[in-house]
């Protein structure tokens, strides 16, 4: 346990190590230095302003989050069940979650306009379909005879899914939240960056628009902790359940 | 009909129907003109697009740099993951940064790379190679774990050298994980590429979409959304189809 300390130490050193050397190399107009960025990081943890735009951000990934996570599940849940209907869905399923929803975003725009509703929608289209191509596949997974022994058992739809399915398709559906919890992230924030007059993505395109490096180097570094801690939690909480 | 046949024909007909329903709902009035045009619409002002070489310039600039992009992002995403497979300590150390990678727009560091390279084709490919490098970096750890044991030490009894390993008998066995990162890369790599565009760029399809959108041109804007999507949905199709085959021979479909 101590050894993996030493080991995420000597790796944040060597990338702050790294980090400086490029910041020589590029010069203040191309990257911050790591300690100016870091200094103003902590000044934005500190500030009133930050709080209000990481409330909004915040808000409207959860929104996103509810939205991607229960739909993409329920469409797991029934294509698992429904083999056909499985079989038919899966590759259009596919091609959904890979095409670049980027280009969506003037459709979003010009249907929800700019504001809560469409940074909700975009990080909901993002997280929707890895949650439900996840799932169907933990639940194509259960073994049948499971099934039918809860059949025979005649164990009721709650009983079936607590003490039969669960087992047997959880790490795979946690899997799947995990990565629908990191795109949902992404999806929001993108429609920040577009659609957009508050929330974090905002103060990212802010900043880019004027040119204040620190100010995005600061920003980007703080999301990637965040996102970096949210997921070694939702990583653990996978083990768990395998 | 045997069920693989009626499983492509409910498919398509799936696809079919949600397509007329969308023509319906657009010709009948219900969606207003300016936020959504008819599909058949969309199509016919692609192939008037194309056929006036107006955008046969931007075609081919996103085209060069998505593709240089790829092949950025899939030789050093192999390199460095090969690299950091062959040392388990800092593997695990960089584990959670490679699986919060893609929750973060890593794009918003665009402006940055622009005063470091200008604008132009070298920015946006760097952005393209930054947004599809991780994904196979991802698979090729992944696909390197799952050269059974057993190969290994074979290798090792024919007393093959590290290279000869690593071409004869890792490779191959990694092969279906690493297309499945390529398939990723491509995707990513796209993302990238005309969200840069996007944002600013002299020329490209991602920067034609957003000047259409800004001039009120809903034809253009959604003929050129319809383009890139109907492009990188084959190259994935395609890139799927071969991965597919390739997990049929190695017996784990």
């Amino acid at each position: 346990m101590t050894r993996r300390w030493v080991d995420y130490l000597l790796l944040a050193a060597g990338f702050l190590a790294l980090w400086q050397i490029l910041f020589l190399l590029a010069g203040e107009h191309a990257l911050a230095s790591p300690a100016a960025t870091l200094r103003r990081a902590g000044e934005l943890l500190a500030s009133g302003a930050f709080w209000k735009h990481a409330a909004e951000t915040g808000t409207a990934f959860g929104l996103a989050c509810l939205v991607a996570l229960s739909s993409g599940l329920a469409l797991g849940i029934w294509l698992g069940f429904r083999r056909l209907a499985g079989e038919v869905a899966d590759p259009i399923l596919g091609s959904l979650y890979s095409i670049p929803k980027i280009t969506l975003y003037p459709l979003i725009l010009l249907l929800f306009g700019l504001g809560l509703s469409a940074k909700v929608a975009f990080g909901a289209i993002h997280g929707i379909f890895p949650v439900a191509i996840f799932t169907m596949n933990g639940i194509r997974q259960v073994p049948p005879v499971h099934l039918k022994t809860a059949r025979v058992l005649r164990l009721s739809a709650w009983q079936t899914a607590k003490s039969v399915l669960m087992p047997s398709a959880a790490a795979e559906i946690a899997a799947g939240l995990r990565v629908g919890f990191s795109v949902t992230l992404l999806g929001t924030l993108i429609g920040e960056l577009f659609a957009s007059t508050s929330g974090i993505g905002y103060s990212l395109v802010r900043a880019m628009d004027t040119h204040q490096v620190v100010e995005i180097m600061a920003l980007t570094f703080l999301l990637f902790a965040f996102a970096a801690l949210a997921n070694s939690a939702l990583l653990a909480l996978e083990r768990r359940v395998r | 009909m045997s069920r693989a046949a009626s499983v492509r024909w409910l498919r398509v007909a799936l696809i079919a129907g949600v397509v007329l329903a969308l023509e319906a709902l657009c010709r009948a009035g219900l969606v207003s003109r300016h936020t959504l045009i008819a599909p058949s619409e969309m199509a016919l002002s692609l192939a008037r697009l194309l056929a006036s070489g107006r955008v046969a310039g931007d075609i081919r600039f996103t085209l060069q740099n998505t593709a240089a992009a790829i092949a950025a992002s899939i030789v050093a995403g192999f390199a460095i993951g090969a690299a950091v497979h062959a040392l388990p300590r800092l593997r695990r150390a960089l584990d959670p940064l490679f699986s919060a990678y893609y929750a973060v727009p890593t794009f918003v560091l665009y402006p940055l790379l622009i005063v470091a390279f200008g604008i132009g084709a070298t920015s946006l490919i760097a952005m393209g190679a930054m947004f599809g490098v991780v994904a196979m970096i991802i698979n090729t750890l992944i696909g390197l774990d799952r050269v059974p044991l057993a190969l290994m030490k074979t290798a090792r009894v024919m007393r093959l050298g590290g290279a000869r390993t690593m071409l004869l008998v890792r490779l191959p066995a990694a092969l279906p994980t690493l297309v499945t990162g390529m398939k990723l890369a491509v995707a990513y790599s796209v993302i990238g590429v005309v969200a840069a565009e996007f944002i600013l760029a002299t020329a490209g399809v991602g920067k034609r979409i957003a000047f259409a959108y800004n001039d009120f041109d809903t034809r253009t804007m959604y003929a050129l959304m319809l383009l890139i999507i109907v492009a990188v949905m084959v190259l994935n199709g395609m890139l799927h189809a071969w991965e597919q085959r390739l997990h049929r021979r190695w017996g784990r479909a």
